[in-house]
């Protein structure tokens, strides 16, 4: 089973697309695997992580099978 | 009475502030702040057309609730109004309303004030403009964050 990835704002232009399927594993490997300027983006200080709806740290993550984990670029409302 | 709402349509703000005001008759100040697309932007010109807000479902409806319960709790309100659209919408369209009621009227006011600092810079949406038929996300502005940080110099 897989581990789902969610892009929101401009990570999703970059991304190619709102969603992408990965093997589970540590976050560290899985933005690894990506491509270099995907990978460089989702990994800046401003982007925050969701897991399953709650708010996250990234270092030390492990994406489990099953887990929905989103990229959260800074927000921009109202 | 709290209502807090995403919505994917356009709404009337004015029938909104209308029914609002009526639900608390013993609220003797209704403030009400209507956001709207405008036509032109700060950043890039004048030719928008069209704007699309984008959110997380399990993230933004559940962070306006709670904003909307903190609001609650610093001032002394009847009521608060917060609704939201997402999608795509076209200059003019309404974006935000926020609307609180109290007894008296600088405790609408402040929170109507606070909720619309923290819509901007702290709940989960993404903004992207159109313009000659290409599509480019809006950064957050800079005032933005300055607007939030007045509230952790007053008012906590």
């Amino acid at each position: 089973m897989m581990a789902r990835l969610v892009f929101l704002g401009r990570l999703a232009d970059l991304a190619g697309g709102a969603e992408r399927e990965v093997a589970p594993g540590p976050l560290a490997g899985v933005i690894a695997d990506m491509e270099p300027e995907l990978a460089q983006a989702l990994a800046g200080p401003r982007v925050r992580l969701a897991l399953n709806g709650a708010l996250v740290a990234g270092d030390g993550l492990v994406v489990k099978a099953g887990d929905e984990l989103a990229f959260l670029p800074p927000v921009s409302g109202g | 009475m709290i209502e807090v709402r995403l919505i994917e349509q356009a709404f009337d703000a004015g029938d909104a502030i209308r029914d609002f005001a009526a639900a608390h008759p013993q609220s003797g100040g209704v403030v009400s702040f209507l956001g709207q697309v405008r036509a032109d932007s700060s950043q890039q010109g004048d030719d928008v057309e069209a704007l699309e807000l984008q959110h997380y479902a399990p993230l933004t409806l559940p962070g306006m609730e709670a904003l909307a319960r903190d609001v609650l709790g610093r001032w002394a309100l009847d009521g608060l109004l917060i609704w939201h659209r997402v999608g795509e919408m076209a200059p003019g369209d309404p974006i935000v309303l926020v609307a609180a009621a109290s007894r008296h009227r600088r405790d609408a006011f402040a929170a109507a004030d606070f909720a619309m600092d923290h819509l901007k810079s702290e709940s989960w949406f993404w903004k992207r403009e159109k313009r000659a038929g290409q599509w480019a996300w809006v950064e957050p502005r800079e005032q933005d964050y300055a607007d939030l940080a007045r509230w952790g110099q007053i008012g906590n």
